[in-house]
């Protein structure tokens, strides 16, 4: 009983604390870089073993590595960095959390209290910064706030929509001293994540879908976020709905499935794009009607009535006006649905025809490529990848057309197995995601799919993966160009390849190997089967595959920015 | 169409900012802006008049609501309400005449304040359409105007 107590009255710093945090919430990694404002921390995580740290080899990398970590896994990242630099090194992979909603804990060092404001050395506002690209932010002022500002942010983070949470510690916070006590529940008033579903726009919702004869399902990232796709599915199923995903809800609904019309958008499908155009009902799912999604706000889905399904209330409308929002979390409002249509056994229309018209427009084979015994075409490479690994890899991706043809030809059968960075299309994601999805998911097979531009972001990585033994295929389609800056230069600038070649390129497989680890380069389409399986066997080595591909492959079909569904391009 | 929107907010260091980076990161018009303790002592209210179509407003309303640090966010505009905005409006004694000095002393509204450099600061307590009217007819001879922002309650 004495004891007790006075194990309650003992007094810890507030490195001590912060590290007690991060354990009482359960956090088995972090991943960071050192610096000054950080080091009594430092000095904490290294006299432990409950909390593991990833040392990355730049701040950018640790921030997709959580995000690669959170997404593939459900369970929130955690990011330590340093102030100055270290905070602005983090910032894209902030923005990036932000922009598809993960959720990411950043911790950053501050310059103690009393200097704050003086331009001390290594100092940024760094709540200031990170303030329009996060879901919130703090700064602890007090060591006695440290375990409730923590609790806050995981909570925050992790709840609703949701999205990164940036904690800023000036360094003497972490050698004040304070009791310890680790809140079980927080809750605050100005922030209430739970959200009733109102049973009258459910009702709405229920009476459109069951009259209507050219539905769609329009399903997106949220619907992984709120962990539903059983809910979808079921739901889907039963109506026997089309369902298109977006970007970034790849997997959410299985891509092999027969009601699967591919993805939407810029480089949808084309049977995806008119059943968006032409249909009568029009059901979002967690999803944004991003600009890449809608194309021309006035020629979209003119004929539908739409239903929103969303968490976030300000998404509703903020595009494209919704008839019927219905404001919740996706799970709950899908098994609403599902009661008052699956259990009382309602009938939906008949939608043969509809299902007719769908089907002649997938007899175009919009992501259709042809591949000659030359030159490696791209796709093939996507193509292969997805049978060689029987379609159950995870795959994280970079920006570009390597992560279209990704998108359009891997196709996903579960959710969270396809990480990539879809609303800030952030080149150098890839590799770093992978590392994090490599750690969420140990033995399972991770594999990233990049340009010979994109990997070279964040190519220092390749080190971390040494270090940690992460056993990552690299599949790098090498078309010596930043493709997609290409295609465009080809289609919208007459051919003026501005800066887009890629000169100068490191002999990729020398690079890997000096990084430790195997390389290999492919340059016939004949020797693309063993070149991945051959990685794929090396079950503990990370492998970086040089695929020599076509120059002048694009990516189709193409919806110009801001034109209609209905004027794709389609070679 | 103007609005006027009360945001009660966390008292926390950096929740203005919060509000005022929103505004400005959505392109968000704001005509004014005041912010001062409320009620509540660890809540701050913060009243914004902006103007903008009803799916602007809509969307005013939610990013704001979205914010972690708002506790509440109302229109107030649209119900019955009352309005108030203080203004001081200098000028120089010598540029207004005996007549408007005498209507000015008698109007309810208007309070006047000499300084010791011959000038006249006019006070004025009004709803902000009757500010600009009254602003209007001082223009010409105002030396300096200086405006609160309106606050605003709702009366139903
Ligand atoms: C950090 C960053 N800078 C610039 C861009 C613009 N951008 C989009 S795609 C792309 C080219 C990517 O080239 P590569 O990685 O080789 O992929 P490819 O398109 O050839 O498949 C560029 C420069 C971006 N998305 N991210």
């Amino acid at each position: 009983m004495k004891q007790d107590t006075d194990n309650k009255r003992k007094k810890y710093t507030g490195a001590e604390i912060f590290v007690k945090c991060l354990e009482a919430e359960g956090v088995k990694l972090v991943f960071g870089y050192p610096g000054g404002a950080v080091l009594h921390i430092y000095d904490e995580l290294h006299k432990q073993d409950k909390v593991s740290h990833i040392l990355v080899r730049h701040e950018q990398g640790a921030v997709h590595a959580a995000e690669g970590y959170a997404k593939s896994s459900n369970i929130p990242g955690v990011v330590l960095v340093t102030s100055g630099p270290g905070a602005t090194n983090a910032i894209t992979g902030i923005a990036d959390a932000y922009m598809d909603s993960v959720p990411i804990v950043v911790f950053t060092g501050q310059v103690r209290t009393a200097l704050i404001g003086n331009d001390a050395f290594q100092e940024v506002d760094t709540v200031g910064i990170t303030r329009p690209c996060v879901k919130h932010n703090f700064m602890i002022t007090n060591v006695e706030d440290m375990a409730d500002t923590i609790k806050k942010a995981f909570y925050v983070a992790t709840t609703g929509r949701p999205g990164p949470v940036v904690v800023d510690i000036p360094k003497d916070i972490t050698e004040k001293l304070c009791e310890f006590n680790y809140p079980e529940n927080i809750s605050m008033r100005s922030y209430n994540p739970d959200i009733k579903v109102s049973d009258e726009s459910v009702d709405m919702a229920v009476k459109k879908i069951l009259s209507s004869k050219k539905p769609v399902i329009y399903a997106g990232g949220g619907v992984i976020n709120s962990n539903a796709s059983e809910n979808l599915i079921q739901l889907a199923k039963y109506l026997n709905f089309p369902v298109t995903n977006t970007l970034m809800g790849l997997g959410c609904y299985p891509g092999t499935d027969e009601q699967f019309i591919q993805m939407l958008g810029m480089h949808g499908s084309y049977e995806a794009n008119m059943a968006m155009h032409d249909c009568d009902l029009l059901i979002a799912v967690g999803a944004r009607f991003d600009d890449r999604i809608t194309g021309r706000l006035d020629k979209f889905s003119p004929d539908a009535t739409i239903v929103h399904i969303d968490i976030d209330p300000s998404s509703i409308s903020k595009n494209i006006k919704a008839h019927i929002p219905i404001i919740g979390d996706v799970k709950n409002v899908l098994e609403k649905l599902s009661e008052k249509i699956i259990r009382k056994k309602e009938k939906p229309q008949n939608i043969d025809k509809w299902w007719n018209q769908i089907n002649e427009w997938r007899k175009k084979d919009s992501f259709k490529y042809s591949q000659g015994d030359k030159i490696i075409k791209p796709q093939y490479v996507v193509d292969r990848l997805y049978e060689l690994t029987k379609g159950d890899a995870y795959i994280t991706s970079d920006v570009g057309q390597h992560q279209m043809w990704t998108a359009q030809l891997y196709k996903f059968n579960k959710p969270r197995r396809w990480i990539n960075s879809g609303g800030l299309g952030t080149m150098g994601f890839g590799l770093p995601s992978a590392m994090g999805t490599q750690f969420a998911n140990p033995g399972s097979l991770v594999c990233c799919v990049t340009g010979e531009a994109s990997i070279q972001m964040c190519i220092q990585e390749l080190s971390t993966c040494l270090q940690y033994s992460l056993p990552i295929k690299i599949i790098n389609l090498n078309n010596r160009y930043m493709g997609m800056v290409r295609q465009w230069q080809e289609f919208f600038y007459e051919g003026r390849y501005a800066m887009s070649y890629m000169d100068a390129l490191p002999d990729f497989v020398k690079l890997a190997e000096s990084y430790g680890h195997i390389g290999h380069k492919i340059e016939k389409p004949s020797d693309v089967d063993g070149a991945i399986i051959d990685a794929i066997n090396q079950k503990d080595r990370l492998v970086f595959l040089d695929f020599i591909t076509d120059q002048n492959e694009n990516v189709f079909p193409m919806i110009a920015s801001g034109e209609a569904h209905n004027k794709m391009i389609l070679s | 169409m103007r609005h006027i929107i009360s945001v009660l907010l966390e008292n926390e260091s950096g929740s203005l900012s919060r509000v005022a980076g929103l505004f400005s990161a959505r392109s968000f018009n704001i005509e004014s802006l005041s912010v001062a303790p409320s009620e509540d002592l660890s809540a701050s209210r913060m009243t914004i008049v902006t103007s903008g179509d009803d799916a602007v407003i809509e969307q005013i309303i939610k990013q704001l609501d979205k914010l972690v640090d708002v506790i509440k966010v109302s229109e107030i505009t649209s119900n019955e309400h009352i309005e108030r905005e203080i203004a001081f409006v200098k000028i120089n004694d010598k540029d207004i005449n005996e007549k408007t000095m005498s209507e000015f002393s008698k109007n309810e509204f208007l309070k006047l304040h000499k300084t010791k450099k011959n000038e006249i600061i006019i006070e004025c307590v009004d709803s902000p359409k009757k500010i600009n009217d009254f602003i209007k007819s001082v223009k010409k001879i105002a030396v300096k105007i200086v405006r609160s922002g309106a606050v605003g309650i709702n009366s139903n």
